[in-house]
């Protein structure tokens, strides 16, 4: 016979087990309206209806910002990726201070009639996980390791304890 | 109380019944945690608020900047250790709940009691910080995205489970009502965790993972490793103050009560 904590204890656990699984089932069933942003595969595939508000996000494709004033107002055009697919961004207003080419970002806005490029009304930039120092960051690029425009740091293990002056030197041995 | 731990074979009927038990019954032993405690608290205390101080001292002025996010990067410092006891503290409370439901320990019921202002307090830190370094850094002050919402249902859960615990005249039912809503909470904290990977998030990833190396870099990561240590300590010290306070205010009711029976003034 089970003694009354013992039955306590294993009610606990079945509980918690439907609880996690309903929980589970629930975040499934969820899933693309917890996504924040589609990706622009994700776009090209479901082909959002013209004047339908969605978020873009990916990386700012390096060498495609064109930054100029129109009507007096700062207006950005630049491609945004995701490795797969890229998709044209129109976007006048002030960027954050982190909007830079190999960005992620999160655009905020409508595709164009013609479903060629994407009328953004807000840009949010993402970071990515890793910090370093400026120092650090100029050695990677020296090193030819890492260039900021093409995209996320490279693996951490690379350089998270290793002085600047050793992740140059790694360049030449 | 007495202490039957000693002597397993002579307890009487309704005492622990394995070792774990027994175990278990040694720390869930008011006086024993008061003895234990009240010596420490001090102590305690000056320990997590010299790291906290040293630690954050070393962030913000010492420690160098992101080579992007420049000075707004060192909301770091305060940020993530308390993101970290925000979601630990909700863990140590879902651990209290599963004691005071399965082995109806006083003293867990205290401890998820005065672990819930606690852990909000934390928690809103974590979110207030989070929105003043999102506005210069992201653009924005807040967004619905997966990371963000689940940590504004942690303090929802905290809110609740504060709420929950003092509603009833009977304290007993307060405790057990909180528990089950400090257990079935716990299903959040791995949403949190794991938020940024499963959905797409503007919150970045994880910078810091069991497994796999930093991607802080050496000389930033050694305030934020003092931070979290100064967090935890004063998460702690927060919390046994508050408990050893709990059972002293306890033991007061128990006492005035007992005699307003007796018919004392």
């Amino acid at each position: 016979m089970m003694s009354r904590k013992t039955r306590r204890l294993w009610l606990v656990v079945a509980c918690g087990a439907g609880v996690s699984c309903a929980t589970a089932l629930m975040l499934v069933a969820f899933r693309s309206s917890l996504s924040f942003f589609l990706s622009p595969q994700e776009v090209i595939a479901k082909h959002p209806a013209p004047g339908m508000v969605f978020r873009l996000g990916g990386v700012v494709q390096a060498n495609t910002v064109v930054m100029g004033t129109r009507d007096s107002r700062p207006y950005t055009t630049f491609r945004i990726t995701d490795g797969q697919a890229s998709i044209p961004v129109v976007f006048t207003g002030v960027l954050p201070g982190l909007f830079r080419q190999g960005q992620g970002v999160v655009t905020v806005g409508t595709m164009a009639k013609g479903d060629r490029e994407f009328m953004a009304d807000t840009v949010l930039a993402k970071h990515g996980a890793s910090y370093m120092p400026a120092p650090v960051e100029q050695a990677l690029r020296k090193a030819g390791k890492w260039n900021p425009k093409f995209g996320p740091a490279p693996n951490a293990a690379t350089w998270d304890d290793k002085s600047p002056r050793t992740i140059e030197a790694d360049n030449n041995g | 109380m007495p202490d039957y731990t000693g002597d397993i074979d002579a307890r009487p009927i309704g005492a622990p019944q394995s070792k774990a038990g027994a175990w278990l019954h040694r720390f869930a032993n008011p006086g024993r945690f008061q003895r234990l405690v009240q010596p420490i608290l001090p102590w305690l205390t000056m320990v997590a608020f010299v790291t906290t101080v040293v630690g954050l001292v070393w962030g913000f002025f010492y420690a160098p900047a992101d080579w992007q996010q420049g000075i707004a990067s060192r909301i770091m410092y305060v940020h993530i250790p308390a993101a970290w006891v925000a979601m630990n503290g909700y863990a140590a409370l879902a651990i209290c709940s599963l004691l005071s439901i399965v082995w109806r320990h006083p003293l867990a019921d205290i401890a998820a009691k005065e672990i819930g202002p606690v852990g909000a307090g934390f928690t809103a830190l974590c979110l207030i910080s989070g929105s003043l370094w999102g506005r210069p850094e992201w653009g924005t002050y807040w967004v619905w995205d997966a990371r963000l919402t689940s940590v504004l249902i942690l303090l929802f859960l905290y809110l609740g489970h504060m709420a929950l615990i003092r509603a009833f005249d009977n304290p007993q039912h307060g405790y057990r009502a909180a528990a089950i809503l400090g257990l079935v909470g716990a299903v959040n904290l791995p949403i949190i965790v794991f938020s940024v990977y499963w959905w797409n998030t503007l919150h970045q990833g994880n910078s810091i993972s069991v497994t796999g190396p930093s991607k802080i870099y050496v000389t930033m990561l050694y305030p934020l490793i003092i931070c979290t240590v100064g967090f935890y300590l004063a998460f702690a010290a927060m919390c046994l103050g508050r408990i050893s306070s709990g059972i002293m205010e306890n033991r007061a009711r128990a006492l005035l009560l007992a005699r307003a029976e007796r018919g004392g003034a």
